[in-house]
C-alpha cells in the first residue's frame, strides 16, 4: 500500500492487480481494520457517517473481491 | 522492447472524482516503470521500439542498477517492466532480478525466449514476484519471422513450452498487433491457452525502427474495429497494457486506465540511465534526465521540468471539440510525435478519421529517433587482398583512398 495525495494505491503481487483508495478517510479505515472488531467499527472510528456507510461497504467489498483485504482468521 | 502497465483498476469508489483526473496530475512515484536493461539483442525485429541490436558501452553497471533498485524500493514503485534489447543476455540479469524482488520491487520482464531453458523456467516458476512476457508477433512462423527474424517463432514456442513444463501458470504471451497478424487473434488466444498463459496484445508504435515500417504494418481502419470488438468480447481475460485507449472512441471504454501515463504514472529508464517520459518515446524531446545525475531517479521523477509540463492539465487542443475526447483523450503522444503530428491534435490512428486527415496535412518530415543501436548491416571488407598499385610499390597503403 502506497500513500498518494488523493488516497492510496494498493498492489497485490499474487493477483498482479492494482487498486485505488480514492480518499484519505477510506485509507484510514483500511489501515485500522485490524484494530477494530468489525468493519463498521473501523468506519465509525474514522468518522464515517451512517449515510456514508453504504458507499464504504461497497468499497470494502470491492477490495475483498480482489483479495486486497481478507477476513481475519481466528487465532 | 517492453510495454507498460497492465492495470486492472478495481477502484473502491468512496469519493466522487474521476481517477483519471487525479492521475492526470501525476503520482508521487510511478506505479510501474519500464527499464530497458541493455540495447544488446540477438534479434533485429523490424519494429523495435528502442532500435536495439548492439550493446552500448555506457550501459549501467551491476552496482548502478542495484542503486536504481534501492531508489525504486524507497519510492515504493510496485514493479518494473524489464526489457531491452533482450534483457536476459546481460550476464547479471538473474542477479538483478533477485536483487529487485529481495528489495520488494516486483519484476516483469519481456523476452524473445532465447535464454529460457528448462532450468531458467523452473527458477521463474518458483518465484511469486517475477512475471514473464514472451514476445511473439505471428501465430504462425511465416507471419512472425517476417517481423522478428528467422527462427524466432520456434524460439518463443520452445520457451513457452519450458515455462508451461515447469508449472509456470499465467505468464504472458505478448503480441504487437499488426495488419498481418490481426486475422490471427483467435490463434494467438489458442496458443496462450495451450501453454496456460495469458494473452497480452499491444499497439504497434511508429517508434524506433517501427517508424520505418509503420505505414506497412499498422492496422487498417476496418481491422481496428475488428480488434476493438474482439477486445470488448474478451474483456479482462486479455491484457492490453492500456495501449488501445485510442480505440475507446468507438464506444465503451476498454478495461484499463484509458489515459496516457507518460511522466504521470509511468516512464522509461534506458540502458545508459536516461529517463524518458514514455517507453515509446526514446527521443531527446522526451528526455527528462539521467539516473547518474545527482539526486538520481527520484529527483528526475519529482523535479524534471519536462514531467511537470506533462502533468499540467491538458487542454485537448484540436481534439477538444470532438465528442469522443473524454474517451480517447487524444490518443498516444509517441504515435503522434513519430508520425509528425502535433501533440495536441488527433492520434494518427484516430478511429473517427481525424488522424488520416491530419497525416495528409503534415508537411515536414517526422522526427527521427535520436538513439540507434541497430546491428550494422555494412558488408565487411577488412582483409580483402588488393594487388599492389604498382609492381615496385612497397607502401602497403599505396593507392588507398579512405
Amino acid at each position: 500500500m502506497r500513500p498518494e495525495p488523493f488516497g492510496a494505491l494498493l498492489y497485490h503481487f499474487g493477483t498482479r492487480r492494482l487498486s485505488f483508495l480514492k480518499n484519505q478517510r477510506v485509507l484510514t479505515v483500511v489501515r485500522s481494520l485490524a484494530d477494530h472488531p468489525s468493519a463498521r467499527a473501523a468506519c465509525a472510528a474514522a468518522g464515517v457517517s451512517e449515510a456514508e456507510l453504504p458507499a464504504y461497504a461497497r468499497a470494502l467489498a470491492t477490495l475483498a473481491d480482489s483479495q486486497m483485504i481478507s477476513e481475519r482468521t481466528v487465532a | 522492447m517492453t510495454l507498460t502497465h497492465d492495470m486492472a483498476p478495481a477502484g473502491p469508489s468512496a469519493a466522487p472524482g474521476k481517477l483519471t483526473d487525479l492521475f492526470q496530475l501525476g503520482l508521487d512515484a510511478p506505479i510501474c516503470l519500464t527499464w530497458e536493461l541493455t540495447y544488446a539483442c540477438n534479434l533485429s525485429c523490424v519494429h523495435c521500439l528502442s532500435s536495439s541490436g548492439r550493446r552500448d558501452p555506457r550501459e549501467l553497471s551491476t552496482a548502478e542498477c542495484m542503486a536504481v533498485i534501492d531508489t525504486l524500493e524507497r519510492m515504493q514503485v510496485f514493479y518494473v517492466n524489464i526489457g531491452g534489447g533482450e534483457p536476459t543476455v546481460r550476464p547479471d540479469f538473474w542477479e538483478l532480478v533477485d536483487y529487485a524482488t529481495a528489495h520488494h520491487v516486483g519484476v516483469k520482464f519481456s523476452t524473445n525466449g532465447v535464454k529460457l531453458d528448462p532450468a531458467a523456467a523452473a527458477r521463474l516458476a518458483a518465484s511469486d514476484y517475477v512475471d514473464v512476457q514472451v514476445s511473439l508477433d505471428g501465430a504462425t512462423a511465416d507471419v512472425n519471422d517476417a517481423v522478428r527474424g528467422p527462427g524466432s517463432h520456434a524460439t518463443a514456442m520452445r520457451a513457452m513450452s519450458h515455462l508451461a513444463g515447469a508449472g509456470f501458470r499465467g505468464f504472458k504471451l505478448s503480441v504487437v498487433m499488426t495488419r498481418q497478424n490481426i486475422p490471427q487473434l483467435d490463434q494467438f488466444k489458442a496458443i496462450a491457452d495451450q501453454f496456460g498463459a495469458q494473452l497480452r496484445l499491444t499497439r504497434l508504435r511508429p517508434s524506433g525502427r517501427g517508424a520505418d515500417v509503420w505505414h506497412d504494418l499498422h492496422p487498417l481502419p476496418e481491422q481496428q474495429r475488428l480488434l476493438y470488438d474482439w477486445l470488448v468480447a474478451h474483456g479482462e481475460q486479455v491484457l492490453t497494457g492500456d495501449s488501445f485507449f485510442h480505440l475507446s472512441a468507438y464506444g465503451s471504454a476498454l478495461p484499463g486506465l484509458n489515459l496516457c501515463g507518460a511522466g504521470r504514472v509511468v516512464c522509461l529508464i534506458d540502458p545508459v540511465g536516461d529517463v524518458y517520459a514514455c517507453p515509446f518515446a526514446i527521443h531527446s524531446e522526451f528526455l527528462a534526465g539521467n539516473v547518474r545525475d545527482g539526486g538520481g531517479f527520484e529527483t528526475v521523477w519529482k523535479s524534471s521540468p519536462l514531467f511537470a509540463s506533462l502533468r499540467a492539465p491538458d487542454t485537448g487542443g484540436a481534439c477538444r471539440s470532438c465528442g469522443f475526447y473524454d474517451s480517447c483523450r487524444g490518443g498516444c503522444m509517441a504515435a503522434k510525435f513519430f508520425t509528425g503530428l502535433p501533440l495536441d491534435g488527433p492520434d494518427p490512428e484516430c478511429v473517427q478519421g481525424y488522424g488520416s486527415a491530419a497525416l495528409e496535412a503534415v508537411s515536414v518530415a517526422a522526427p527521427k529517433p535520436s538513439v540507434d543501436h541497430s546491428h550494422r548491416k555494412v558488408p565487411v571488407t577488412i582483409g580483402r587482398r588488393r594487388p599492389p598499385s604498382k609492381d615496385c610499390e612497397e607502401n602497403p597503403l599505396a593507392g588507398f583512398t579512405a
